[in-house]
């Protein structure tokens, strides 16, 4: 099993992410390779096409499709303000005369003699990308983004909800196996980021949304309280556009389940300090993960370097179960047997032992454990 | 032996006596080892490891080598040099035990072919797109038509938020109206479709509608996206043209959708045959079953993301892809859908709504992860069964006759009303169900498989069941491609496992009362009498390759295959499993009451020793 892979989520003080930053069509891109940025400034900017809307001419003057240009007062690519006229008649009698007026404002895309449509495209929208993180401007991709390098602290989520927001880093609860109440929640925490521990009820999130809090990252959620908050039952972990008030991260899973104590400690440690975090989830390709960055003045990145990650998994390793009946349990990894091993289900699968900080010790199959990754040290 | 062109881009033609075939699937990427054993070839080793379309990889080429060196690390051969496949195979040099001839791959990793499709009239040309672009192994997220209620800038925001990785425009006969096909090219023009993946790229699509539109679509569509014109796929009404259009997907898949996924365009590199959808070439294999044997037959492939139902019945193939129904990334899915009661009912314990909703969410989130205790299996295989029926009735309403086509009508057809569009699915007809994907392969026992089966297709009269010995359908589609002297040898040898002849009557009754009587005969020549009453499940041993003779002889408002309370007597294979005797009714249904529920559950269990200890 020299190349056993088991994925990972990252938690560590120091490191050098790279975000890349691509508008969604192209665009203007506002910055240069070695530009210093933060987070909130515009990088790129592009417009979004309008919305369209179809106006049946040909049927709204009673004329064939392919006649509609003898009756147009505007062309394809003229502008029009809303209720200007598009199209009219000319009847000998004046009262007959019908005029088709602009629904919006905005030009006409196109004229179609076959369907006797014109189609109607309001102005474009301007769409701005921000940095994201606090960095350096590292690669320009022409007319598409940028790629921002940061170093910083990172805490990789299992699961998130809501999109990209930055706030002052505050740490609620006294423990990370200590549940977020509400009476955890004060007025000073609008606009910021909230630590909590093991779980987040629904009360808290209710509170939360009430005072303006702009995140919430615990250990673990229920999902039906998940399920009240979107108002459907998410069927697939794609995650990201939510407008439910704020963004949430879990740290564990679904269920009461303690934050890991390392991922606690690095984001008490850095309790007052800004940071850029996103509740974006895709667990499919190309997998996108909720994070936490807090970027790291005057560090240098490769202090504590990332173990390469094709290493797979050895003794010594922490890691998370993620799968019950040990859900959650934090230990590290004390033997791996090669051989296949029967588990209760009968299947034969390749385990591996656990080791919990109170000396206890248990077999698990080593697809039901993550590494927690971070620095070697 | 040398390998047939398999379109012209492996340019291999060397002897093929050491293969190795990875299917990389959503979850996990599958590596398979055949060997050529005197004259026959053979499966021999296996290996797997996750999809690495994650990061910090993002690349799925580590799976592939990943489970590649665990082959390695079984069979002692020698085949990856660094991160390169030593091709071809040594042992002409002496060293027998070093590379193999040919990799190839199948793939449905990255969320698989989503496509969109559009049509005029939506259960005519658009359900012919959709067939065609199922068929071609494609995950339909939506069919636009020009008569499917939506107003004209629904159908416009519906495009540019879908962002589908390949339109097919279809719609209007030859030579017939096209007012409505231009009207939904002006749609998709004003939407500004943008793929998935790519900002730069022009998003793929076909046009495979009335031919006389055919200039005016490229002259409204042809600058805004990468216009690929084909042949209609509904060229007059009473028949469907679907082959050039899926050909078109398969080939833009390859030249565009493939080579945005992580890593797609090293592994494309890497293999020696172009890389298949995994239900394409799923498709293939089970076409050429029930085509081999004549049979009708519904396969299924249940995945962690989608479930993929194929279907032959009386010759014609089906395809349909569930996008959404499958055992880790769309679990939750399967729950919202289904519904949690529905999911409950196949649970032989009480557990509270609240932990089972918790430990379905986070399989979804950690969806490589295994049952490691018999109740959480329990679990599984109960959502296995909700998503291998939801996706099955999802096949029953596609893999239909062409709608809308005035039928030739005899004088004996004239009690019969029947409508066209009728479906082709009928389960009376039906000869095999072949199930493959990982719950289904990898169940501790295979009875599990079958009984997972049975409950969810609810099979009547006689019917035989196999399973996919260990998962690897795909892997020998894309083989019988190049090479199928190969992928037959492997597909009869060490893949297809028969699990047994379920037998089950139709009809329904009261818990106790009489069913049917049966004289069944063993190969042995031993005979049993015996009776059973509805609610019964019941399982002898019968070898695979055995064959047994059953006289049943039904309750009078049963029907085992030829009419109510009519005696049958007939020739029943054996399986692994056995020969399965099924008097729960049809349709199939559960007590409501919970203790009841839990009680029945418990008693069919243990009747068929499906768990250990039950």
């Amino acid at each position: 099993m020299a190349h056993s892979y088991t994925p990972g989520l990252t938690v560590t003080d120091r490191t050098t992410v790279r975000r890349r930053r691509v508008l969604p069509l192209p665009g203007k891109v506002l910055v240069q390779v070695g530009h210093r940025v933060r987070s909130e400034q515009p990088v790129a900017r592009a417009e979004l096409p309008g919305k369209v809307y179809p106006v049946n001419l040909a049927n709204q003057l009673s004329i064939a499709p392919d006649e509609i240009k003898e009756y147009l007062v505007k062309r394809e690519g003229d502008t029009v303000e809303r209720d200007e006229i598009l199209a009219e008649n000319k009847p000998f009698i004046k009262w007959f005369k019908t005029e088709i007026r602009s629904p919006v404002s905005g030009t006409i895309e196109s004229i179609s003699p076959v369907t006797g449509q014109v189609l109607l495209r309001e102005p474009p929208k301007v769409l701005e990308l921000s940095a994201y993180v606090d960095g350096v401007i590292v690669e320009v991709i022409p007319e598409q983004g940028v790629v921002v390098e940061a170093d910083c602290s990172l805490v990789q989520g299992i699961f998130g909800i809501g999109g990209e927001a930055r706030g002052e880093i505050v740490v609620a609860v006294s423990g990370h196996d200590e549940p977020l109440t509400p009476q955890h929640l004060t007025s000073a925490m609008k606009g910021k980021v909230v630590i909590g521990g093991s779980f987040l009820p629904a009360e808290t999130m209710a509170r939360a949304k009430e005072l303006g809090v702009t995140g919430l990252v615990v250990g673990g959620i229920h999902d039906k309280d998940l399920r009240a908050l979107l108002g459907y039952d998410l069927g697939v972990a794609i995650t990201g556009g939510e407008r439910v008030g704020f963004t949430m991260i879990l740290t564990e899973g679904f269920g009461t389940i303690p934050m890991a104590m390392k991922t606690f400690k690095l984001l008490s440690s850095h309790a007052g300090r800004q940071a850029s975090i996103s509740g974006a989830t895709q667990i499919r390709a190309g997998v996108i993960r909720p994070e936490i960055i807090i970027p790291q003045s005057g560090k240098t990145s490769g202090e504590a370097p990332l173990r390469p990650p094709h290493e797979g998994i050895q003794i010594g390793d922490p890691v998370r179960i993620i799968r019950d009946p040990l859900f959650g349990r934090i230990g590290e990894v004390s033997a791996l047997p090669p051989d296949l091993t029967k588990i209760p289900t009968e299947s034969d699968v390749r385990v591996l032992e656990v080791k919990f900080p109170d000396g206890s010790r248990t077999v698990i199959p080593r697809t039901n454990i993550e590494v927690i990754e971070g620095a070697w040290s | 032996m040398t390998v047939a062109s398999a379109n012209g881009s492996s340019g291999h033609h060397n002897p093929l006596n050491v293969i190795v075939a990875t299917d990389c699937g959503s979850t996990t990427t599958k590596a398979i080892l055949i060997e050529k054993i005197g004259n026959e070839y053979r499966q021999t080793y296996r290996g797997e490891a996750p999809t690495t379309v994650e990061a910090p990889f993002e690349d799925v080429t580590r799976g592939v080598l990943n489970a590649i060196a665990e082959i390695e690390e079984l069979s002692g051969r020698k085949i990856l040099d660094g991160e390169t496949i030593i091709t071809p195979n040594r042992a002409s040099e002496g060293d027998a035990k070093t590379g193999v001839d040919i990799y190839i791959s199948t793939s449905s990793a990255g969320g698989g072919l989503q496509m969109m499709v559009t049509g005029v009239v939506q259960n005519m040309t658009g359900e012919s797109a959709q067939r065609a672009a199922l068929g071609a192994g494609a995950i339909v997220i939506d069919v636009l038509a020009s008569n499917d209620g939506r107003l004209p800038h629904e159908k416009i925001d519906r495009i540019r938020s879908m962002r589908p990785d390949m339109i097919l425009m279809s719609g209007g006969t030859d030579g017939g109206a096209m007012t409505h096909v231009i009207e939904m090219a002006d749609y998709v023009a004003a939407a500004e479709p943008r793929p998935r993946f790519g900002v730069t790229y022009k998003l793929p699509l076909i046009f495979a509608g009335n031919k006389d539109a055919q200039p005016q679509v490229k002259k409204i569509l042809g600058e805004k996206t990468a216009l690929v014109v084909t042949d209609n796929i509904r060229p007059v009404l009473e028949k469907e043209n679907l082959g050039p259009a899926r050909n078109k997907i398969h080939d833009l898949f390859l030249e565009h959708v493939m080579q945005q996924a992580p890593g797609y365009k090293k592994l494309i590199d890497m293999a020696g045959a172009p890389i298949m959808p995994t239900p394409a070439a799923v498709g293939v294999i089970m076409e050429t079953i029930a085509k081999r044997n004549r049979l009708n037959l519904i396969g299924v492939d249940i995945g962690g993301a989608t479930t993929d139902v194929f279907s032959v019945f009386g010759g014609i193939f089906n395809r349909t892809v569930s996008a959404n129904l499958g055992m880790s990334y769309s679990i939750s899915n399967v729950l919202a859908e289904a519904g949690l009661p529905n999911i409950m009912r196949w649970v032989p314990f009480t557990i509270d709504e609240q932990t089972l909703r918790n430990r379905i969410k986070n399989k979804m989130i950690r969806p490589t992860t295994i049952p490691q205790t018999l109740d959480e299996l329990q679990i599984e295989h109960a959502i296995a069964r909700e998503a291998l029926r939801l996706a099955l009735l999802h096949h029953t309403s596609l893999a239909t006759g062409l709608k809308g086509v005035q039928q030739e009508r005899t004088i004996s057809d004239v009690f019969e009303q029947q409508t066209s569009g009728k479906t082709l699915i009928d389960m009376l007809t039906l000869n095999l169900i072949v199930g493959s994907g990982g719950i289904l392969s990898h169940a501790p026992r295979r009875i599990q498989s079958m009984l997972m089966m049975v409950d969810a297709y609810e099979p009547v009269g006689s019917t035989m069941l196999a399973v996919d010995s260990i998962f690897m359908m795909p892997h020998l589609g894309v083989l019988s491609t190049i090479n199928e002297q190969a992928a037959t040898d492997v597909f009869v040898r060490d893949c297809m496992v028969y699990l047994g002849t379920c037998i089950a009557p139709r009809g329904r009754g009261a818990q106790g009362e009489a069913c049917i009587e049966y004289d069944l005969t063993f190969p042995d020549g031993r005979t049993i009498s015996d009776r059973m009453t509805f609610g019964e499940l019941r399982l002898y041993p019968l070898a695979s390759g055995d064959r047994a003779t059953i006289a049943l002889r039904p309750a009078k408002h049963y029907d085992v295959g030829s009419g109510a309370g009519v005696p049958l007597s007939q020739s029943v294979e054996g399986g692994v499993a056995g020969l399965l005797i099924d008097c729960r009714g049809r349709p199939l249904q559960l007590p409501e009451e919970q203790n009841a529920r839990v009680a029945a559950l418990k008693k069919w269990y243990h009747a068929v020793d499906l768990y250990p200890g039950s």
